[in-house]
């Protein structure tokens, strides 16, 4: 773009070559639409070739050559599925508002403090929670477990969301560098209204960070709903298990056609799909912050 | 403390009102610093302890000194495998993915319309869950019926068993990661590739630089510190793959995608060995940390810093 603008500053040669310059500049911007588009299906057609294989007949889902598109669609597998899903998927979508709502609030409380109040040791805390960024979660997994085990937190969905809730230290720093941008004058004027502290931070400066708070609930969201590693070791019981791991533990019980299998994979990626589709901005924006600050 | 200043307090009242900011702090900040006790430095003390014994985590236990670390460390042939398994995995994922998401940003990074579009494309699978991109993969790769092979036989190509195979199972997980996990590096590089000022590129090309001389002299050196951010990050988040293993693979065929994470897993889920799991743990913080440390070193001799 920049390269022709400047060639067409220079007005004779501008005259001989504008027609040439077009020209080549649309195959070249064809050759790259065609890469770009064969890329993108790459990227994609796992995805579309799931949506498609819960919507055929069992035998066509397998047959080879594969169709995307069923020819014959088959609705069945949907109400099949939902004979088994919706107990794990209510739990999925217990577990992710829980997390969500956990962190935002303590995340956010947390941030406005270190951003805004002056305290004894605040410096000092916030390093002390920096730190636990350090040690990888393998490390204290065993422990946490061994724990849990003892406080009778085994099969209950507490180690799930607690510690998403309370302990997210990712969401502290984000909030932390968007409380910091906000001007002075806000609170100033509110505090000589007399408005407590936490109404400050309620009234006046949670509107004022939403973006960040989107990224945050996003983040959260789907570090709960993608989780594996958790609902497997925690949880033993078939009725607390969550929608993804369900799928992963129960494939021959439950799911023994692959229609139905994938029927209950498009509704797990479903949701997060539509989360990514409409707040896309907030998703770029957080990941290219933890990039920059990192 | 412009407040302050406007108010005109007396002594009295300013140490009140100190002793109410730490007060209120203090309270803002507990749920966050009782979470990081309960759920990080209680867990941390409890693990060093733990890889010290022959724990199980429920019957009582003997103390045991250094013998988990000197037996992995020196006897546990098996843990050493694991180990060598890592090493292929994160010697395949890191260099491609790294590698795919810079060609990735830098088409996304073309002045076209609709080219966002494209950066959505790329980006999905990263949000998409593991355990379901993880089943659909493995009906691909399936050997018999699988669209992966029938797409080779479209060439004449005999694809194999991938993932009943002991030297195609590993490519074939490292292929799943590289598609799933690309568009996260995507976005930095792309951020990285967006933070470059147009003025560098017209100076460039003034100075007669083509398209290769101006991505080596100027694009590169300017994405230095993304394309350092993401060699760190990588190494880490390859050192702890899990996910796919457990779905496409569960550390199969004779165990040849047998990673760390996945051993440590069955020591001390399935075999309930958690003083030797906890002691694989320490050792998995210990190679992170110097690897980081030493990338941290090396950073001067390539990572450009305005």
């Amino acid at each position: 773009m920049a390269n022709v603008s400047l060639d067409l500053a220079r007005p004779a040669a501008a005259a001989r070559t504008a027609g040439s310059v077009r020209t080549r500049r649309l195959t070249v911007d064809l050759f790259f639409y065609v890469l770009m588009t064969g890329l993108a299906i790459v990227f994609v057609a796992p995805l579309v070739w799931m949506v498609g294989a819960s919507l055929k007949p069992e035998p066509e889902v397998l047959a080879i050559p594969p169709t995307f598109i069923p020819r014959q669609f088959e609705w069945q597998n949907y109400v099949e599925v939902w004979g088994v899903v919706p107990r794990f998927l209510y739990n999925s979508v217990k577990l992710a508002l829980l997390s969500v709502v956990g962190a935002l609030f303590f995340s956010s409380l947390a941030a406005y403090a270190f951003a805004r109040i002056e305290f004894a040791g605040r410096d000092l805390a916030f390093s002390v929670l920096l730190s636990t960024l350090m040690v990888p979660g393998i490390v204290t997994l065993i422990p946490l477990y061994i724990i849990y085990r003892n406080i009778g937190w085994i099969d209950t969905h507490y180690p799930l969301w607690v510690p998403r809730a309370l302990h997210s230290v990712f969401a502290i720093f984000l909030l932390r560098q968007f409380f910091k941008q906000i001007p002075r004058d806000l609170e100033d004027a509110a505090e000589i209204d007399g408005a407590s502290t936490f109404r400050i931070y309620w009234n006046i400066m949670l509107p004022q960070v939403k973006p960040a708070l989107a990224a945050v609930g996003i983040f959260s969201f789907l570090d709960s709903w993608n989780d594996l590693f958790g609902p497997l070791i925690f949880l033993n019981s078939i009725g607390n298990q969550t929608l993804p791991v369900a799928l992963a533990l129960f494939q021959g019980e439950f799911f023994s056609q692959v229609s139905v299998l994938m029927a209950g994979a498009t509704l797990t990626v479903l949701p997060v799909l539509v989360i990514y589709f409409s707040a896309q901005k907030y998703f770029i924006q957080g990941i290219t912050l933890t990039g920059i600050k990192g | 403390m412009a407040v302050g200043v406007l108010a005109r307090p007396r002594a009295g009242s300013m140490s009140r009102r100190r002793l109410r900011r730490n007060v209120e702090g203090w309270l803002f900040i507990a749920p966050v610093m009782f979470g990081v006790l309960a759920f990080y430095f209680v867990p941390i003390l409890v693990s060093l302890f733990t890889s010290f014994t022959n724990w199980d985590g429920l019957t009582p236990y003997t103390f045991i000194g250094l013998d988990n670390y000197e037996r992995l460390l020196t006897r546990d042939q098996f843990f050493r495998r694991t180990l060598v398994n890592t090493l292929y995995y994160a010697a395949g994922h890191i260099p491609l993915t790294i590698l795919c998401a810079l060609g990735l940003a830098l088409l996304c990074n073309r002045k076209m319309p609709g080219v966002t579009w494209y950066r959505t494309a790329y980006f999905t699978p990263v949000i998409t869950n593991v355990v379901a991109i993880g089943l659909v993969w493995s009906y691909f790769y399936a050997p018999g019926v699988g669209i992966l092979n029938w797409f080779l036989s479209l060439f004449g190509v005999q694809g194999p068993s991938w993932l009943t195979d002991v030297t195609w199972a590993m490519p074939a997980v490292i292929l799943v990661s590289v598609w799933h996990g690309i568009g996260y590096p995507m976005v930095i590089l792309l951020a990285g590739l967006q933070g470059v000022p147009e003025s560098l590129y017209e100076a460039a090309k003034i100075d007669g630089a083509g398209t290769w001389q101006r991505f080596r002299n100027v694009t590169f050196p300017m994405i230095t510190p993304s394309l350092f951010f993401l060699t760190i990050t990588q190494f880490i988040s390859s050192f702890q793959v899990f996910g796919l293993i457990y779905i496409l693979t569960h550390g199969g065929p004779a165990n040849s995608t047998n990673v760390y994470i996945y051993n440590l897993y069955q020591n001390a889920f399935q075999f309930s060995k958690m003083g030797y799991a906890s002691a694989m743990a320490w050792i998995l913080f210990a190679i992170i940390a110097t690897v980081t440390i030493v990338q941290w070193k090396l950073q001067k001799r390539w990572v450009f810093y305005e």
